[in-house]
């Protein structure tokens, strides 16, 4: 086949649940590529011999590798060829957005001149890891011969998994410290079961743990054991623990009854699985008419959590436009099928209480945009005036988060930035400490999955550098060596 | 998995364990707490830690079962095994040399008060100790205050035991008429207590801290269900206390926050009585 047929065909829409069905479950929402769908879709790939899409991939996956192992019908192949990058190809396949990476890079998109049409390399992904999966049969990789090396991960998160993943492979012994019952750091207390369901992180959990890598639960680093003590009996420490502290908005009435961190909901509905009350202990509130502010994918996962868990309407208020928006537009769509009112460049200014303290209502101002400010973003401006009541009963915050302060709390020899998050090495992820490394969350603030893993990778990288070599003042170039040297040898 | 190895009863629905925890027993300090979850579909319970043995390796819990989580644990027995035990969580009491301290503890709260009035006095505080509860079976740990304690006055809502009255009667008693000086005060117990506590400490300008349990979920600051108006300013309970300035707490609003799931807690329960009904007992 040759290109100019290749970009006649239409990209192949993964089928979805219907909006109306799937706010009464909590099941998966879009359901997967038939092996032929898959096919066919990855006949679309022009196989180009400057692949864009692996420059805009993170972790640089082999993306014209896979996806044509996957025209070839060759699903083994295809994922052990995903596997070398990325470990975690279920979860990445879900929850990447990959409509401003792989996909923004693709030139069938370019050639089409629009990127919604470029080649589903997020659904093939999917694809393949939900093959693999389905087999039951993991392929375990030769490993290495130990080195001897001990290296400690704080938080069970995409940072640390990745991270753990690729320094078992190269010989080391490692053990993951997570504060909480489960692995899966965001994957499973935030990422609702509808979006990316649990049962994969555990597998990939499960699979990590065939390779070696080590797991111990209730363990809050600085808390139940000491950073001294980890800096002391492990020869590499890596910082996983992501943001920490939710952001309130400091206006009148956040403590009201039915107001809540877009961390409480989730975790509440997620981890601990309140939808099932009473079969599961923790309960949740539910109301009538819920009220998220925020416009990240956080915000998104809340309102359509609220749906699920029986809200007759579901609201989200935005100070900004949609084009502002922090979300997925997937993720916006999928809200809006479900029937979740978007009330954009308005923002609320006080929460109202009944005579109980449960929340009636919000006061909200309208909005409009002025200049660009720091984040190139308009600034939202009040109209004043325009303040008006939303009959509501619930409230939940999703404005983000600050870096989790209980490391650097405990251990302030760790060099920290105004906002409280980790100063590291953006090549290495060295923090101030020798041995110490850190990234994700708990560097960035709030970002993504897939840039939590590409900093676990990072890491990963240079604590295998670091532990062969002792370097440390000129590690960063130590790394840039062996990256160059492995670019020419293969 | 945690191996309750002791459990005792110290009153009706009271009772002590003491559970294997060795990691957190080498590092608890007094006014920390844990997190524990019972069974796998389990929620996660705050409980502040009321003595620990490092050598031993274990954990001292005071648990008065009232809802079903707590009824669950009150129906193990020892060698049974608790599956999630986190912590210890919480900042640990600031212990100095005061002077003369009271330290006032009101049902329950007496437990996680004695950890605390032990550092106190050996960091040579004079201890004057006024525990209360309901009525004298409620009455817990009265010897092992009493081993800690300079003076103590025991009191009674009912007065079927020691002085008729509240514990704020008590202080009343100590301070005003006895006109014994009082330096600083720790009041754990219900936050009604502590609210009445406060108050009237305020009004005999004397400094003191309490030791809140709002609702929590994870317990490291993660989720801000915990969140308290101290001084007109949001805390969370777990990163930045559990143990504040009692006169700038809003205990209204902490008691409000503590009702929220108050609907759901009973039907939690009710199910769990059917169940032990079902199963003749430790229905679990």
């Amino acid at each position: 086949m040759d290109s100019k047929e290749r970009l006649a065909i239409p990209p192949h829409p993964m089928p979805e649940q219907d909006p109306a069905e799937r706010v009464d479950n909590v099941r998966e929402v879009p359901l997967g590529y038939t092996a032929e769908t898959a096919i066919a879709e990855a006949t679309r790939c022009l196989q180009c011999k400057t692949p864009f899409c692996v420059d805009g991939c993170p972790v640089n996956i082999d993306i014209p590798g896979f996806v044509q192992a996957v025209e070839d019908g060759d699903f083994k192949k295809g994922i052990r060829i995903l596997k070398k990058d990325n470990l975690l190809p279920a979860i990445c396949g879900r929850v990447c957005p990959q409509e401003t990476q792989c996909q923004l890079e693709c030139t069938v998109g370019k050639a089409r001149k629009d990127q919604t049409k470029s080649v589903m390399i997020g659904k093939l992904e999917r694809f393949l890891a939900d093959w693999e999966r389905e087999q039951g049969e993991f392929e375990v990789p030769r490993m290495p011969p130990s080195s001897g090396k001990k290296v400690a991960v704080i938080g069970a998160g995409p940072a640390g998994l990745t991270l753990a993943g690729d320094l078992v492979r190269m010989g080391h012994d490692v053990t993951v410290f997570e504060a909480f019952h489960k692995a899966g750091g965001v994957l499973v207390y935030g990422i609702p079961e509808f979006r990316l369901p649990k049962s994969i992180v555990q597998t990939e959990v499960d699979y990590l743990e065939k390779l070696g890598v080590e797991f111990r639960y209730n363990h809050v680093v600085g808390k139940t054991l000491t950073m001294e003590k980890l800096v002391e009996d492990y020869d590499a420490v890596f910082v996983g623990t992501g943001a920490g502290l939710p952001k309130f908005m400091r206006i009148p009435g956040q403590n009201l009854l039915g107001v809540f961190s877009a961390n409480e909901y989730l975790t509440r509905a997620n981890l601990m699985k309140a939808y099932e009350f009473p079969r599961s202990d923790t309960p949740i509130f539910r109301a009538r008419k819920v009220m998220t502010v925020g416009g990240g994918n956080v915000a998104m996962d809340c309102a359509r959590t609220a749906l699920r868990l029986g809200a007759q309407d579901s609201l989200v208020v935005y100070r900004r436009s949609e084009k502002e928006m922090p979300a997925r537009v997937e993720e916006i769509e999928h809200a809006r099928e479900e029937g979740v009112q978007m009330h954009l460049l308005n923002n609320p200014v006080r929460i109202l209480g009944d005579e109980n303290d449960w929340v009636m209502g919000a006061e909200i101002v309208r909005m409009k945009l002025g200049e660009p400010d720091a984040s190139g973003r308009r600034r939202p401006i009040p109209i004043e005036g325009s303040e008006y009541v939303l009959d509501v009963d619930a409230v939940i915050v999703a404005i983000g988060n600050s870096p989790n302060p209980l490391i650097p709390d405990t251990f302030p020899d760790l060099e920290v930035t105004r906002w409280g998050g980790i100063v590291t090495n953006e090549v290495t992820g060295q923090t101030s400490v020798r041995g110490i490394f850190a990234g994700g969350d708990i560097v960035l603030g709030a970002a993504t999955v897939i840039l939590a893993m590409s900093h676990g990778r990072r890491a990963a990288k240079a604590i295998h550098i670091y532990l062969k070599t002792g370097r440390w003042s000129d590690l960063e170039e130590a790394v840039a060596v062996e990256i160059n040297q492995s670019q020419t040898s293969s | 998995m945690h191996r309750i190895l002791s459990k005792e009863r110290l009153g009706p629905e009271i009772n002590r364990y003491v559970i294997e925890a060795p990691q957190i027993s080498r590092r608890r300090k007094p006014g920390q707490f844990v997190i524990i979850r019972l069974c796998p579909e389990g929620e996660r319970i705050p409980l502040t830690i009321a003595d620990a043995d490092p050598e031993e390796g274990t954990l001292t819990l005071v648990v008065q079962a009232v809802g079903k989580t707590t009824w669950q644990l009150a129906d193990m027995e020892e060698g049974d095994e608790i599956i999630d035990v986190t912590g210890p969580l919480g900042r640990p009491t600031h212990i100095e040399r005061y002077g003369t301290v009271l330290c006032v503890g009101g049902g329950i709260g007496v437990a996680p008060l004695y950890p605390i009035t032990s550092a106190l006095k050996d960091a040579g505080n004079e201890i004057v100790c006024i525990i209360g509860a309901r009525s004298a079976d409620l009455l817990i740990m009265e010897k092992e205050m009493e081993s800690v304690s300079d003076h103590m006055l025991v009191t009674t809502d009912d007065g079927s035991y020691g002085m008729h009255g509240m514990v704020t009667d008590g202080i009343k008693r100590i301070v005003v008429e006895e006109g014994r000086k009082a330096d600083f005060a720790v009041a754990i117990g219900p936050p009604v207590m502590m609210k009445f506590t406060c108050l009237l400490t305020g009004e005999l300008e004397i400094p003191t801290m309490v030791s809140l349990n709002p609702i929590m979920i994870d317990g490291t600051g993660m989720c801000g269900g915990c969140r308290v108006s101290v001084g007109g300013k949001t805390k969370f309970a777990c990163v930045d206390g559990p143990e504040f300035d009692g006169h700038q707490v809003d205990f209204d609003e902490l008691m409000k926050r503590l009702s929220a799931y108050r609907t759901h807690e009973k039907e939690a329960m009710d199910r769990y009585s059917e169940c032990r009904a079902e199963t003749g007992g430790g229905g679990r």
